[in-house]
């Protein structure tokens, strides 16, 4: 993966023009400048599905913003504000890793140093040497209560503690595909981990 | 109409009016940074907060619409209270480093932090600091001294036309820039640097030059394009500085292009400070009294017919009539203010100014350009237009080069053969005009300079009368100049005479002497080579290398003058600094000429001068302001409109940025063709 450099083309291809015309026909006609943030994204899975890595190059922005005849500067601006677009290359699985305060509580230094261990760097924003790991740190993701999260892509990974993100981590480098998403102690959902303990059928109506 | 309270003053204002404009209508001043006239609102600096009664919490008075009987109070303890947390806010991440800031001393953040600032800082973590873009020559970048006010973002995307600066990433780490590395494309990139409330973007010209306390200001006209875009001229000692742009809502608002703002390094540059005179070939530095004579000599031993007088683009009024004055005592008609070659009808005044004026644009709904960049001939204009389009239900046509000119035009076609298709209805845009309530043309005076630009000025004039320009409460037959003299040479007259003869009849040899009075724009090497060539002015650029004497002039910041701008509006700058050297102001020198060769003029201060002028010409007597024309009745000029070819209109200019004598001699604008033209730069080497 070459991934510090800017490709020197950037076009739609087939696929991608389905969904751009998808995207750009929800909204009115003279409003299709609405579609900008689902024409990044389109231009961004395109770069995973061609390079391997997704990210949106500065060209793809100019693509867009052309698509869309709206200022570049307008594109920028966007593509930047929001941390899942992502301006720089990343790893094949990107580790967002949530480290605000519910996760934190409940070992979310556990994950992180244990994303460091597997991939074999030293902190945020870092891709592991194999250009496999891109490790990020990200604001909450929603999903305190199976605190702590690790995102790999576009998938959630709950409950982790550092023994179960590492085997998740090892298996990927060996080569398997993404295992499920969700809880990695088998609970259901956000269910409570000991167990249902209200809304059972033995409870009684209160009379 | 809203009533409403401030501080106990009943005002009335528009409905949809902002708290902050009711607040100033009431006389009460509210501390702003990221509020500005005429940009949109932002609302991001919070610094204008006021309570309003009823209302729980303090309110961002810019974007908050009046109501009718509302109260409100701009100086409570509440209210100075929330904007002393702001400023706190605000000088959190700011560098604070006022004595090495450009701004200082003209910085609203500085200003504010007085009234609102707390005597020390009681945040001791560190600070955010920025990368600093480059932007071109003309705009410095500090970053880190940034406020987030979105100023410059909002100005480049709304007024300039040209989106290229917005805001990436967020939060703390939110950057003002252009993204890609690259200088503004604009050419109003200076107002940037009076926009900006704090020092993040200041003058690269001018930095650590001066303190704003330390100079002289002095009230003036531009004249590096025909608008007269009102000016301050900041000087120090013998120095002119920078310039600035003065409030002026008829004219330039308070914009200025980049070309009027920055050309001022090339005052110091290439300068005529002391009389030349040519001998055997060569120029030699001469005296007053040297080339008194060998002027008088010259003429006297010549007939009057074969003398002939140019005047350039720079000039005011009163040089030009004095120089016409003289000639007319000496006997000679061959005069003319058209160093371009341009022949047109000048009979009237309506034939060539730009009668709709430029407030007068944002009445108009139509607009057909013939034969102009108005971005690059006149940049504030241009804004003006675009302003319009702005606000909707407008439409222009362009005949000519295509350009983007920050608004979206109707390509009609490349030459004059497009004004016929439009005269014919076989163009759609034909319809557009026949459609529009107030439709209006401007005809660049760069298409009057070709050959058959008489017949390009009467088609124009037939388009404006078929297509309902012409009426007595409207006049939309305008022609755009380029020159900021030209208006007033064609008011005075300065012309040639009964059987006198035309530039292009005096460079083809038709006269022996040639007094240019600053023309440089003209073809030195058509001049014949025994002419005897006398150049007054205050460059050494095209005219003073083919002169044979040579009387050093003043520049415009050097003299007080009399501009006609290009809708024939009368304005007077004022003298900033004094001429250098043994240069003088240019009506002087012509008034000690005409005594020495015994054809005295007859006034002996500049206000006998301009007594005379307002005396000769009424319209002279009225400064400032302006009446407009009605354009009904007038005749038509004379051309024959059948005559037009079908050749494409060229570019008046090469670049935007070296134009005359003065911009050709800044090393900013040097800069700036390097930066925006390289092809152009490469060539030059």
């Amino acid at each position: 993966m070459n991934a510090n450099i800017e490709p020197t083309d950037f076009v739609f291809d087939a696929a991608a023009e389905a969904a751009v015309a998808r995207a750009i026909a929800r909204y009115p006609a003279g409003k299709q400048a609405s579609a900008v943030m689902a024409l990044l994204d389109i231009a961004q899975r395109q770069m995973e599905r061609l390079t391997g890595s997704a990210w949106v190059p500065r060209l793809a922005m100019d693509v867009v913003a052309q698509r869309l005849g709206i200022a570049a500067a307008r594109v920028y601006e966007i593509a930047t504000f929001y941390t899942m677009y992502n301006t720089k290359p990343v790893g094949k699985y990107h580790l967002q890793v949530c480290t605000t305060t519910p996760c934190w509580l409940r070992g979310s230094d556990e994950v992180v140093s244990s994303c460091k261990k597997v991939a074999g760097i030293e902190g945020f924003g870092q891709t592991s040497a194999d250009g496999l790991f891109t490790m990020t740190e990200v604001e909450c993701l929603g999903g305190c209560v199976n605190a702590p999260i690790l995102q790999i892509n576009d998938d959630y990974y709950e409950d982790l503690d550092a023994a179960r993100t590492e085997a998740l981590l090892n298996a990927l480098k060996s080569g398997a595909p993404l295992p499920p998403a969700g809880s990695s102690i088998g609970r259901q959902a956000s269910a409570p981990v000991t167990n249902q303990t209200a809304l059972l059928n033995n409870t009684k109506p209160v009379e | 109409m809203a009533k409403v309270t401030v501080d106990g003053i009943e005002v009335e204002i528009a409905n949809g009016s902002s708290v902050l404009q009711a607040a100033e209508a009431a006389g009460k001043e509210i501390p702003r940074f990221c509020y500005h006239e005429r940009l949109s609102v932002a609302g991001n600096c919070r610094m204008c907060l006021v309570e309003i009664e009823k209302v729980p919490k303090p309110v961002a008075s810019c974007g908050q619409p009046v109501a009718d009987g509302m109260v409100i109070f701009t100086d409570t303890e509440n209210v100075r209270k929330s904007r002393r947390g702001v400023m706190e806010f605000l000088l959190i991440n700011h560098p604070l480093d006022c004595p090495i800031c450009d701004q200082g001393g003209e910085c609203d953040l500085q200003d504010e932090a007085v009234s609102y600032g707390r005597d020390t800082s009681r945040y001791e973590e560190g600070k955010r600091a920025s990368a600093q873009p480059d932007w071109g020559p003309l705009v410095k970048t500090t970053m880190t001294r940034c406020i987030h006010c979105t100023r410059c973002i909002r100005f480049s995307t709304e007024i300039a036309g040209v989106p290229e600066l917005g805001a990436t990433l967020r939060g703390e780490n939110m950057q003002v820039g252009t993204y890609v590395d690259k200088a503004l494309s604009s050419e109003l990139s200076g107002n940037l640097i009076d926009l900006c409330p704090v020092g993040a973007l200041t003058s690269k010209p001018y930095a650590y030059t001066a303190r704003s306390w330390e100079l002289r200001k002095t009230d003036s006209v531009d004249v590096l394009d025909a608008v007269g875009a009102n000016i301050r001229i900041d000087a120090r000692g013998a120095e002119v500085l920078r310039i600035l742009p003065r409030l002026n809502d008829d004219v330039n608002e308070e914009w200025l292009g980049d070309k009027s703002r920055f050309s001022v390094d090339g005052l110091k540059r290439r300068r005529l400070d002391r009389p030349w005179l040519r001998e055997n070939g060569k120029l030699r530095a001469a005296s007053w009294e040297e080339v008194f004579a060998a002027v008088t000599n010259k003429i006297k031993a010549s007939k009057p017919e074969r003398l002939g007088a140019i005047a350039g683009d720079l000039v005011d009024v009163e040089s030009m009539l004095a120089l016409k004055e003289m000639f007319t005592s000496l006997g000679s008609p061959n005069l003319d203010c058209r160093q371009d070659g341009a022949v047109f009808d000048a009979s009237q005044r309506g034939f060539y100014l730009f009668n709709t004026t430029i407030a007068g644009i944002e009445e108009a709904d139509a607009l057909v350009i013939i034969g102009s960049n108005p971005r690059h001939e006149a940049p504030v204009l241009n804004a003006r237009i675009r302003k319009r389009w702005l606000a909707g239900h407008f439409e222009a046509g362009l005949v000519g080069v295509p350009h983007d000119l920050t608004y979206p035009t109707t390509h009609i076609g490349s030459g004059p053969d497009a004004i016929t298709a439009l005269l014919d209805g076989t163009h759609p845009f034909a319809e557009v005009l026949k459609a529009a309530k107030k439709p209006m043309l401007i005809l660049g005076a760069g298409a009057l300079t070709r050959p058959d630009g008489a017949a390009i000025h009467a088609a124009a004039w037939k388009l404006a009368a078929q297509f309902n320009m012409l009426n007595d409460d409207w006049h939309g037959f305008n022609v755009l100049h380029h020159a900021a003299a030209r208006t007033g040479a064609l008011d005075i007259g300065f012309l040639p005479g009964p059987g006198g003869k035309s530039t292009a009849q005096m460079l083809a040899g038709g006269v022996d002497i040639l007094w240019l009075l600053g023309a440089d724009a003209l073809d030195t090497q058509a001049i014949g080579a025994d002419t005897f060539v006398i150049y007054q002015g205050h460059h050494g650029d095209a005219g003073a290398a083919r002169a044979d004497v040579i009387l050093p002039g003043a520049a415009y910041t050097e003299k007080d003058g009399t501009y006609v701008n290009t809708e024939g509006r009368v304005q007077q700058g004022f003298i900033a600094v004094k001429p250098p050297g043994d240069a003088r102001e240019d009506w002087r020198i012509l008034r000690a000429i005409s005594a020495y060769m015994g054809h005295a003029l007859r006034y002996d201060t500049l206000q006998e001068l301009r007594a005379h002028l307002a005396q000769t010409y009424p319209l002279f007597a009225l400064t400032g302001e302006l009446r407009r024309l009605a354009g009904a009745n007038l005749g038509a000029p004379a051309g024959d409109r059948a005559a037009v070819s079908a050749v494409p209109f060229e570019p008046v200019f090469g670049n935007y940025y070296q134009t005359d004598s003065i911009s050709r001699a800044s090393p900013t604008m040097a800069a700036c063709v390097e930066a925006h033209y390289p092809n152009l730069a490469e060539a030059a080497q």
